[in-house]
């Protein structure tokens, strides 16, 4: 049996009874003005590169547990018993705990429906649903107890497609539905369906000389981010508990976790530890609530940490769909209508289903100006792993579908399919099919004749004195080719994604900003609750502070939820939305420290009344550059502090019948061309270039933009050639969960991604920026698949291609 | 058991081993360097690889008792080692390409302590030129692959000073990252062998 883990030299120096690596204030101390629009690096970047940046899963605690999940092992059984005792009694065991041993009446949690259970009760709904946790003192001790849990299950029929969802005698996978969706689903494993309808899709396509029919089949995806599920929950004296942990929003984990604990809010504090990426799989909650019981129940501080086949397991995916799509056009090469259908699975429980629903439908033709649409879209209750947020969040599996779609039709009329698009593309004032009128800069046909003027890669690069370098070649290093049987291919397509979250939802975000005067500087320390992630919002709240308030020194304080709520690190909204928030308190802040400058030196200067007043260098300046005081005089020893919520402009829900509403905040555009070589004999694929067009408003911070836009554009194209979580439709058991069968991009499998960045300001948002992180994962995918069917000449109806779909074997 | 070994040049010992954890698990838990990451924890991601005896290995994938007696660096190192094998070539150049001898030479000390004045040890001076060029290109996300891949990284350019792109994918290729897209680490990679190469 393992040994407890001790014997740290780590202790050195930190205080007992904090846990190590808890997060510090990062100073970014910038010479230069370091404001927005410049690429300043990471305040965290030293941390990062050094080691020392402590991520959730490297805290630790004196006198620590592990966590420990079991899981079933089938997808749909009711439990017929549950013993623990075996596992009680293994020597180093703390703690075990099933469904009988939860302290409250709330047992179930989820970001909108709360439908899922904390631990299985009596019925197991997905393979890998959590059916007991168990503490100990080292984890594989943890691991062999939750082992010994003796749990027998009767097997239940799974349901796993439309088909066994709606059968008229279909197992229901929720009995007694109440939420606010089953008034108007067709059936009970429906969890949501939005219908749009605007114009007379019918009347229209008499008009069309040609009609396009596709069905297409979009696979499960993974968010992969590579720091896996991991938190440390502390019992606290009084009663409640610190939980540092990984998450994408830490108020509305602390809503779904308070309630199930039996404390108040105030009891349950929650820190953001480092996250080692998100992509929308941190939306909902993982281990968080299993910590925070068992410390509560050993009075000892526990810390989970998934590895990464429980990280499979562990979190949500992006949705598969079957997408049924209709376009008409005239000779001339108009739209006349698009029909869609698209059907999501989203496994046992509801997590963001119905809003990937409401992103599907209303995004669901693309960035097109079409009159005349017929949509409809359904989320599915099913016995397969749950599914919910994932960058891009139901416009991804659209976009891959109607560009489709759209290179059909362009080859019925004989045209140019990025032509085609153009013709047809929206502008600004353009209505969506929801009737929304599109508000801000809408430059699909630009971004489009951007991503085509862009220098092609040279033909047969892998050609050279020597032979063949295969490293350039489809099957790289496996030598499987010297360029017998490769031919390229060239694809484009184009995406709209939605910014913030939608549909009537208050999206607002909170942030503190104080001013002081810290050893003879004026300092200025920005206080959120924004979840860093990875995508350089810490980098671009300094910037924002350092533009508002005219002070080289910003210190990020850690996020935690002693501050009001961020909102979601999704929906590409926190530069948006938390950003506008930090511009905003910074901008209250400024005339506090005016008007103490008034109150100060107000007599010494006419202009301290009269003149526009500006906070530059440390000091205030007059509009026409005049000094009137240094920012440490005005000060003196006060600090001035502001916390105030900032929204952006209200949304309203779409009409449950017509879907007509204006839904939406804001849209981020990305066009993209995919150059691949295919070799034809064995189905391989290697991409050469993955070329960007993007409209970002404005690059507050060039370097991550371009990251960001790279970073996104690399997730479609492992959708588009490799990613797929394989589900067996016999038992819905999941097959490939590990690295070694789930394979994401290389440095081998990603191209160059030259990106073109424009920037049409949105007037209503702050800075005039986008969100921008999404829209390159919408159209990489289908530009990828586009080049493919242009290099073989087949139709390639699902994503992603795998080699016997090229091969036909 | 009990297992002995160097790690970042200083002798470790960790107690109370159970056979059967990795090398990534003594480091992290028992030795408190969490800088080696846990992102698959079965050989295909890299975010844990550290040099063992010089050789870059996944310490996800070594047995904690098969490192007895022998020499780990891990990214909490990776500056100092950057830093003596700086010494240990400009020493070569000073004595003329004089074979090193085993302890620091006089050379070798001279150039010791000229680092300590060094205007670079001032300015980020603690960071290898991989590191630094990691954060200088926007390499670095969410951060949780940079570790193995700085270590990957840092391992082929001493060994190739003048990498192709070819070079650096292949190099890189069993490292995974899902954030940049790759084009802002192989930004770093060039950068780092730009740099030292006008340090030459």
């Amino acid at each position: 049996m393992p040994s407890p883990t001790r014997g740290f030299p780590r202790a050195d120096g930190a205080p007992v009874g904090h846990p190590l690596g808890a997060p510090v204030k990062v100073t970014q101390d910038s010479r230069t003005r370091g404001g927005i629009g410049e690429s300043t690096l990471r305040p965290d970047g030293t941390l990062k590169v050094t080691g020392e940046f402590a991520y959730a899963s490297d805290l630790w605690h004196e006198d620590m547990l592990w966590g420990q999940i079991l899981r079933s092992p089938v997808a749909h059984a009711e439990i017929v018993s549950l013993d623990t005792s075996e596992a009680l009694a293994t020597p180093g065991v703390h703690a075990v705990m099933t469904y009988d041993d939860l302290p409250t009446d709330v047992r179930t949690y989820g970001l909108e429906i709360q439908d899922t259970p904390v631990l299985a009760h009596g019925r197991v709904r997905h393979h890998g649903e959590p059916v007991a946790v168990v503490a100990a003192d080292h984890p594989e001790t943890a691991r062999r107890a939750a082992a010994k849990i003796k749990v027998e299950y009767r097997e239940l029929p799974v349901i796993t497609d439309e088909a066994s969802a709606t059968a008229p005698d279909a197992i229901l996978i929720h009995e007694n539905r109440d939420d606010h969706h089953i008034g108007h689903v067709p059936h009970p494993n429906i969890v949501h369906r939005q219908p749009i309808v605007r114009g007379d899709a019918d009347e229209a396509a008499r008009r069309a000389d040609v009609v396009v029919r596709g069905e297409y089949t979009f696979g499960m995806q993974d968010q992969a981010f590579l720091g896996p599920e991991s938190g440390l929950a502390v019992p606290e004296e009084d009663g409640g508990v610190h939980l540092y942990i990984a998450t994408q929003w830490l108020h509305a984990d602390l809503r779904q976790i308070a309630p199930v604990l039996g404390l108040p809010e105030s009891k349950v504090r929650m820190t953001l530890a480092g996250v080692g990426g998100a992509f929308g799989g941190r939306e909902d909650l993982s281990m968080q609530i299993h910590a925070c019981l068992l410390a509560l129940r050993t009075g000892k501080p526990v810390k989970i940490v998934y590895n990464r086949f429980e990280s499979f397991f562990g979190h949500v995916h992006r949705h598969p769909a079957k997408l049924y799509y209709e376009h008409g056009a005239t000779r001339d090469g108009r739209l006349t209508h698009v029909k869609c259908r698209i059907v999501l699975d989203g496994g046992a429980y509801a997590s963001t289903s119905a809003a990937v629903v409401g992103n599907a439908s209303s995004l669901g033709i693309g960035p097109y100006a079409v009159d005349d649409v017929d949509i409809e879209a359904v989320a599915l209750y099913t016995n397969n792993p749950p599914c919910g947020a994932m960058r891009g969040f139901g416009a991804v599996q659209a976009c891959f579908a109607y560009e489709a779609q759209m290179d059909k039709v362009a080859k019925e009329l004989g045209l140019d399919p990025v032509e085609f698009r153009q013709r047809n593309a929206m502008e600004q004032g353009a209505l969506l099919p929801t009737g929304q009128r599109v508000d801000s800069p809408a430059p699909v046909a630009e971004l489009l004749r951007r991503v085509k003027a862009m220098p092609l890669p040279p033909e047969r690069q892998w050609e050279s004195s020597e032979g063949a370098d295969v490293r350039q070649l489809p099957g790289g290093l496996s030598n499987t080719t010297h360029g017998e049987g490769v031919v390229r291919g060239i694809g484009y397509a184009v995406g709209i994604k939605n910014v913030g979250f939608s549909e009537g939802f208050d999206d607002y975000s909170t942030a503190k900003v104080r001013m002081e005067v810290i050893a003879g500087e004026p300092v200025a320390t920005v206080h959120t609750a924004m979840a860093e992630v990875g995508q350089g919002g810490v980098t671009v709240h300094a910037q924002i502070a350092r533009t508002e308030l005219g002070v080289a020194q910003v210190t990020i304080h850690p996020a935690d939820t002693r501050v009001g709520s961020a909102g979601s690190t999704s929906a590409s909204r926190q530069t948006y939305v938390t950003g506008g928030a930090v511009k905003n308190s910074c901008e209250l802040v400024r005339e506090k420290v005016l008007e103490i400058g008034r109150r100060r030196f107000g007599a010494h200067h006419p202009a301290w009344a009269t003149a526009e007043l500006l906070l530059e260098d440390g000091k205030v300046v007059t509009d026409g550059g005049e000094v009137l005081a240094g920012l440490v005089d005005v000060l003196g020893d006060e600090a001035v502090e502001v916390e105030a919520q900032w929204r952006h402009r209200p949304t309203e829900p779409f009409d449950l019948r017509t879907g007509q509403g204006d839904g939406h905040v804001q849209y981020s555009f990305a066009a993209h061309r995919a150059v691949v070589e295919v070799d034809t004999e064995l189905g391989l694929v290697k991409v050469i270039e993955l070329a960007c067009a993007q409209d970002v408003g404005k690059a507050l911070n060039p370097l991550s933009v371009i990251g960001q836009i790279q970073g996104g554009t690399t997730q479609g194209l492992g959708m588009a050639v490799m990613e797929e979580i394989i589900v067996d439709p016999k038992t819905a058991k999941v097959r490939n969960p590990s690295f070694t069968d789930y394979l994401i991009p290389t440095i081998l499998d990603t191209p160059t991604i030259p990106v073109d960045v424009l920037e049409l300001a949105d007037d209503h948002a702050p800075y005039g920026l986008r969100g921008i992180g999404e829209a390159p994962t919408l159209s990489s995918t289908p530009a990828v698949l586009a080049a493919i069917r242009n290099a073989t000449g087949l139709e390639l109806d699902r994503t992603p291609v795998r080699p016997e779909h090229l091969t036909g074997t | 058991m009990r297992v002995n070994f160097t790690v970042n040049g200083r002798p470790q010992e960790a107690d109370d081993v159970w056979e059967g954890e990795s090398l990534l698990y003594v480091l992290r838990e028992r030795l408190g360097l969490p800088g080696s990451k846990n992102a698959c924890e079965q050989g295909e991601c890299g975010s844990c690889t550290v040099r063992l005896d010089g050789v870059p290995v996944c310490s996800c994938l070594v047995a904690a008792g098969q490192v007895e007696g022998r020499d780990v660096v891990t990214v909490e190192g990776l500056a100092d080692h950057a830093r003596q094998r700086a010494v240990r070539d400009r020493c070569k150049t000073v004595s003329h390409g004089a074979p090193a001898a085993s302890g620091p030479s006089l050379d070798e000390a001279r150039v010791r302590q000229a680092e300590g004045s060094d205007s670079q040890a001032g300015e980020g001076g603690e960071l290898a030129p991989i590191q630094q060029a990691f954060i200088d290109a926007g390499a670095v996300q969410c951060g949780f692959c940079t570790p193995g891949l700085l270590v990957a990284a840092d391992e082929m350019l001493e060994h190739n000073p003048t990498p192709t792109d070819a070079d650096i994918r292949e190099a890189l290729s069993g490292n995974l990252c899902r954030c940049t897209g790759y084009e802002k680490i192989m930004d770093a990679v060039r950068l780092a062998a730009a740099r030292q190469g006008e340090a030459v």
